[in-house]
């Protein structure tokens, strides 16, 4: 029932953003592995990697996408939950190194050896168990989105000052994560990760099978977010997006439904930051600075926010196009993202997606209907 | 208290609310039988969306008693809960789900179990899809039914309004203004439209428009200041001094 409930919920082009991820997770790894060097068709394991990472984002940026653009909840600090999944998943790596660290401690990581420490503290059990810390990467962000939001919109904090207390959690948990008694690292945070699942985890098999687990769990995240998006409970979002007091004079407690997909998209937000740690190998505070919650935000803009795939091609175009720049400009880059996010707002509400609504609507027929045009097209598919 | 209030489907008795010191609403008492319909007209600034704030639990009052179906405190209830007791509200400015069709609005204003799970694993049944479908040919919208709501006149969202309303099945209907902003065909067909729900339902209207309110031809309640001036028929109302005086006066 659940599994026809999730694939009934995609239109044509989400089958086809479905499509597009489960032969990406195929197509990639064996350009790398099965492909010879020499190859046109070779995918370096730096690409690899590099094209992986963006995968993560395009899924933190498909969670922002389902509180911002569907439920007009801007979130300022989605970072805080990527982080926090990451520092799940970076607690299973550390603890995965055993004795092969520096101070060859057979419990305690180095920078525990490092500060003196003589025992692990309680927060670390159990992260040497994968099903234990795959499943903290769900709680912990998960357990603490529910918090925050029980509280925020249960006093109705919405708009811009929810926005502002989001940027404030991830600032906050930014400051806690530098300070080294917290046990996470200190500011240079948790690396020199050896294996993942018992796989060394710089193995071009490791890579290839976790880019791949990048693209099926971004796959999955897409499907679940359209599931939500087409059912009542997506059209209810969208009404308290619209008007909210509106819903609460209907019968719908609004907060319940905030909850819900706030709750949701934190947790997505928290897998695609485990998947994101073992492929760059750290996770340390600066990932919660609070503009990456911010570049978060303007990766859907850009994409398109309300429209799932919106956020995956901005996540995609803007982080390649940041890679490049970064390369080949590395001072004209923040100018670039600031001016991209002026002229997105200014000229393209509706990001990317909305533009090829637009273009695509004015082949069909000589006289274009901007508003219901996307819509229309949503709706024949 | 309670005896009183008993019988009656809403009870108000010396309910008085304060913002900054502005006395909003002042010892405000007002009691409506099952099945009735109420006008209440006033000048701006009278308490009357205040009263609808109140009713329908977005403003608490500071003191007394505001009772539904003769013995449920309200004022101890928030919006949601207040909704699905059966009290239904339609704003002055009508307020629709704009980027949804006008049948999504119907259909998420019809009545049925309001939890998030609910709603996530909710697939329309045949009996809630007649039921959407007697609603727009009522609401006359039948035709636009696929179009988003943000495309609809002022008029129509209006009716859209009272639609969704309806869709609730509620107990009892508060209605701001309905009339505003309507052509006169718009506004008789919209008293006709009011004077059909109240055959089945109870219904407050506030009103501005007198030729409206004649129109209803119901028991009318006239407001001033935060409490009731007068009550009774519109002609009883309209040849009170207190009342002239308000409205002429000054």
């Amino acid at each position: 029932m659940i599994i026809s409930f999730l694939v009934d919920s995609l239109d044509r082009r989400g089958r086809i953003v479905v499509i597009l991820l489960v032969v990406l997770a195929l197509l990639v790894p064996a350009g790398n592995l099965l492909v010879p060097e020499g190859s046109a068709f070779h995918v370096s394991t730096y690409q690899l990697t590099l094209c992986g990472k963006y995968l993560t984002y395009a899924l933190l940026a498909l969670s922002v996408d389902l509180v911002w653009g569907y439920c007009g909840i801007l979130s300022l600090g989605h970072g805080a939950f990527f982080a926090l999944g990451g520092y799940a998943m970076g607690m299973y790596l550390m603890r995965q190194i055993g004795a092969r660290g520096v101070y060859a401690d057979p419990m305690l990581p180095d920078f525990m050896v490092f500060l003196n420490w003589k025992e692990l503290p309680w927060f670390w059990q159990g992260f040497d168990m994968a099903w234990y810390a795959f499943l903290m990467v769900v709680l912990v962000p998960g357990v603490i989105a529910l918090l925050f939001g029980w509280l925020s919109f249960r006093s109705r904090v919405t708009g811009v000052y929810l926005s502002i207390i989001t940027q404030a959690l991830t600032y906050a948990l930014l400051l806690a994560f530098f300070r080294n008694d917290m046990g996470f690292g200190g500011n240079n945070g948790l690396t020199d990760f050896k294996d993942i699942l018992g796989f060394p985890i710089q193995a071009p098999g490791t890579r290839a099978a976790l880019f791949a687990a990048s693209a099926l769990m971004l796959a999955l995240g897409f499907v679940v977010a359209s599931a939500v998006v087409r059912s009542k409970l997506g059209k209810v979002l969208v009404a308290i997006r619209d008007a909210e007091s509106r819903t609460r004079f209907i019968g719908y407690r609004v907060e319940h439904y905030k909850l819900f997909v706030w709750t949701l998209s934190a947790v997505m937000a928290g897998v695609a930051g485990a998947l994101y740690v073992p492929q760059v190998g750290i996770i340390n505070p600066s990932e919660f600075d609070p503009s990456a919650s911010i570049e978060a935000v303007i990766w859907v803009a850009v994409g398109g926010r309300g429209t799932l795939i919106g956020p995956l091609i901005g996540a995609v175009a803007v982080n390649f196009g940041k890679t490049w720049f970064t390369g080949v400009l590395p001072e004209i880059w923040l100018y670039a993202l600031g001016a991209l996010f002026v002229v997105v707002t200014l000229f393209l509400p509706r990001g990317i997606v909305g533009l090829w609504d637009r273009v695509v609507s004015r082949r069909a027929k000589p006289a274009p209907d901007v508003d219901g045009s996307g819509r229309q097209a949503g709706e024949a598919a | 208290m309670t005896d009183k209030a008993e019988g009656s489907l809403l009870y108000l008795d010396d309910v008085s609310v304060s913002f900054d010191g502005f006395r909003a609403i002042n010892r405000l008492s007002l009691v409506l039988e099952p099945g009735e319909m109420r006008a209440i007209i006033g000048p701006n600034g009278a308490g009357k969306t205040t009263m609808m704030d109140i009713i329908t639990g977005k403003t608490r009052p500071d003191t007394g008693d505001v009772l539904f179906d003769g013995s449920v405190d309200l004022t101890r209830l928030d919006e949601a809960a207040i909704a699905n007791l059966g009290i239904g509200r339609k704003f002055q400015k009508p307020t629709v789900f704009e980027s949804h069709s006008v049948e999504d609005n119907i259909a998420l204003a019809l009545k049925a179990r309001r939890g998030a799970f609910a709603a996530l694993f909710h697939s329309r049944s045949a009996a809630e899809q007649q039921r959407i479908d007697t609603l727009l040919a009522t609401i006359r919208l039948a035709d636009k039914r696929d179009l988003l709501a943000a495309r609809l006149s002022h008029g129509q969202k209006q009716w859209l309004e009272i639609g969704m309303l309806l869709a609730q099945e509620p107990r009892l209907l508060l209605v701001d203004e309905p009339a505003a902003g309507m052509t006169d065909a718009e506004t008789t067909e919209t008293a006709i439209l009011l004077k059909e729900i109240a055959k089945t339902q109870s219904v407050v209207v506030v009103e501005h428009d007198m030729t409206f309110v004649r129109a209803l031809g119901v028991k009318v309640t006239v407001l001033h200041e935060g409490s009731v001036l007068a009550e009774g028929s519109l002609d009883t109302v309209s040849a009170n001094p207190k009342v002239i005086e308000v409205y002429l006066g000054r």
